[in-house]
């Protein structure tokens, strides 16, 4: 099959009240694709006035919202994965233009995964129960959920389409208004959801604000008329957020990046076998999405007497990695999602070379030709050296790996360790012993075990440390968007007898 | 010995700070960490975030304080930063990013000299 740019309208607006509204002060930004920094569409430049109009048309909602039955609720998401299914092919192609990212992680990724969302909280959200414990012969103890209210839900750039049904999906399954601001580099997915969905979704349940973080981002984040603000993201917007929920005394939840260790133990190399390829696949998948991830397992430990034979393969399976256009369903990478991010990863790589990081493979910008030589293009790097170095520190979100090597266990875990996140982390082994105690070890909300990059919508995920707190998928997100009301009954005559 | 400092600025990056100022009052530079805009400096209100112990003063650029969580500059350290500015479209709630710009960190190794200085 053949993929393409999609087609795009020369402007978009917000999406208030179940109707796309032109932003109030009539401002816009152009939104450029990273394949070939041409420009795709303008979107609306928003602030406070379209805030308040979506909050009106939230608050609005709300009431009747969270009363919808379970049923009905289940109903209407199913019909929003049953939607997106349909037009599965032009999300992807428009997240691919508007990212970068290859079309066949669109395809086979982002998009299903987003449709699989939507399908498991319309799911378990029917399977619910409260709870009624008769805490004495009299006394009965009601526990029941209740939506919070109007959630603010910033999402990030990385899988514009996958992010949003993230936060989405749940928010809405528990019962929420939503005020989603997608991030300014890639709009244009959360828009076309919102045409695609308008007419199942009552209005004012789901709102979308486009703009800029400093005009739309910090109004929204600290505005008192939201009960809650979810965020995906970095670390000093993040303490930002929760400055201002503080103010407010609003819960938030953050999700905010890794630096994944991937381990590799000795064991994986006892047999030249298909498990053998898999974990070399593990170790590539640093690539995935560019890299652009904030669970990139994007430090590399190996142990040190397989480092020479591994490392050989992991190097070969890197050069066979085909780079180019996005929209050719066998290239593997993409663009980096701005040019922003393409200069920061580039200055990452060289300070990681004066650092005396030794480049295995890699390690400088991929020149296409045509039309992609205008995009952001780097080639996959494995950059050898120590877990002290600032490349093994800090979240370059690139197709950049650190790769060092360990004697042991104890200290595989403790290199592990030796960082200020703790969002994902790979353990690779053939050793039923090794594969649950060092994961267990591990400080980290998602430790893949013999597997990587697998993120089905049925297993929790979020971080541990400064990678942020609250889970997503699962069903145990719906806590993080409801209040617990507490009814407690006495089916006792008599009183008291203080008074 | 001289003096050296620990972070400097491109003529380009500080030419849009008096703009900013006008607009925003005092400002400060925070070192970011993790996922997306992440690794790269954020220009906010002075008032907006909350420092204390925490935070390391790097130092001053073009006569705004730069900062940086403790834990981060413990692996920061060794490293001589220049605040510089490029296109693009980042998200954050930085206030350069209204402008189609965005602040980033390029990193070199202290000098023998400089880390002398700097990290006695």
């Amino acid at each position: 099959m053949n993929y393409s740019k999609p087609t795009f309208n020369e402007k978009y607006h917000n999406f208030i009240n179940g109707k796309f509204e032109a932003p109030v002060d009539g401002r816009f930004f152009e939104n450029t694709s990273p394949i070939d920094n041409k420009l795709l569409a303008q979107y609306p430049r928003s602030n406070e006035k379209d805030l308040n109009l979506a909050l009106d048309a939230a608050h609005a909602a709300k009431d009747s919202w969270g009363k919808t039955s379970a049923a009905e609720r289940a109903r209407i998401l199913h019909k929003i994965a049953d939607v997106i299914q349909e037009n599965l092919v032009e999300f992807a192609q428009m997240d691919t233009a508007d990212n970068g990212k290859s079309i066949r992680e669109t395809i086979n990724a982002d998009i299903p995964l987003a449709v699989d969302h939507f399908r498991y909280f319309a799911s378990v959200i029917r399977a619910e129960e409260g709870s009624a414990t008769e805490l004495n012969e009299h006394t009965l103890s009601l526990i029941i959920r209740e939506p919070l209210g109007v959630v603010a839900q910033i999402i990030p750039w990385n899988f514009p389409m996958l992010m949003m049904a993230w936060k989405v999906a749940g928010a809405l399954a528990a019962g929420n208004c939503v005020i989603l601001k997608p991030a300014e580099q890639t709009p244009a997915s959360a828009t076309f959801f919102a045409e695609k969905t308008a007419e199942l979704l009552p209005p004012g349940v789901f709102n979308v604000l486009h703009g800029f973080g400093p005009e739309i981002g910090k109004p929204l984040a600290s505005s008192p008329r939201v009960d809650k603000v979810a965020f995906t993201g970095e670390t000093t917007t993040g303490q930002l957020i929760m400055q201002y929920a503080s103010k407010n005394l609003h819960p938030v939840t953050m999700e905010l990046g890794g630096k994944s260790p991937n381990v590799f133990f000795s064991s994986i190399m006892d047999h030249d076998d298909e498990f053998l390829d898999k974990c070399i696949e593990g170790a590539v998948l640093f690539a995935f999405n560019q890299g652009e991830v904030c669970t990139a397992p994007s430090r590399m430990l190996i142990q040190e007497d397989i480092y020479d034979a591994f490392i050989e393969k992991v190097i070969d399976r890197v050069k066979a990695i085909k780079i180019g256009d996005p929209f050719d369903e066998n290239t593997m990478m993409g663009a980096q999602a701005s040019n922003d991010q393409y200069e920061k990863i580039l200055s990452y790589i060289k300070i990681g070379k004066e650092e005396g990081a030794e480049v295995l493979v890699g390690g400088e910008a991929a020149k296409l030709d045509g039309d992609l030589a205008n995009g952001f293009y780097i080639k996959p790097t494995l950059l050898k050296g120590h877990n002290k170095m600032r490349v093994f520190q800090e979240e370059i979100f690139g197709p950049v790996v650190a790769v060092c090597t360990f004697k042991d266990e104890a200290e595989a875990i403790e290199i592990s360790n030796d960082t200020m996140y703790g969002l994902g982390a790979g353990v690779w082994t053939r050793d039923a012993h090794q594969a649950y105690k060092v994961p267990r070890a591990i400080k980290a909300g998602r430790v893949w075990v013999n597997c990587y990059h697998d993120y089905p919508a049925h297993a929790p995920f979020g971080g541990y440390k400064k990678s942020g707190f609250g889970r997503e998928n699962h069903l145990m997100m719906l806590s993080h968007y409801r209040q617990t009301k507490n009814m407690l009954i006495s089916y006792d005559k008599n009183k008291l007898g203080l008074f | 010995m001289g003096e050296y400092k620990r972070v400097e600025i491109t003529e380009e990056a500080a030419e849009v700070l008096p703009g900013l100022k006008e607009q925003h009052g005092e400002l400060i530079f925070h070192q970011s960490g993790g996922c997306c805009d992440g690794s790269s400096p954020m220009l906010l209100p002075k008032e907006d975030f909350y420092l204390d112990d925490n935070d390391i003063l790097l130092g001053e650029v073009a006569g705004i304080p730069f900062y940086m969580s403790h834990d981060q500059f413990e692996y920061w350290k060794h490293t001589h930063l220049t605040v510089d500015i490029t296109n693009g479209r980042g998200a954050s709630f930085s206030l350069e990013i209204p402008l189609g710009k965005r602040f980033l960190i390029k990193s070199r190794m202290l000098t023998e000299e400089e880390a002398k200085f700097l990290n006695p």
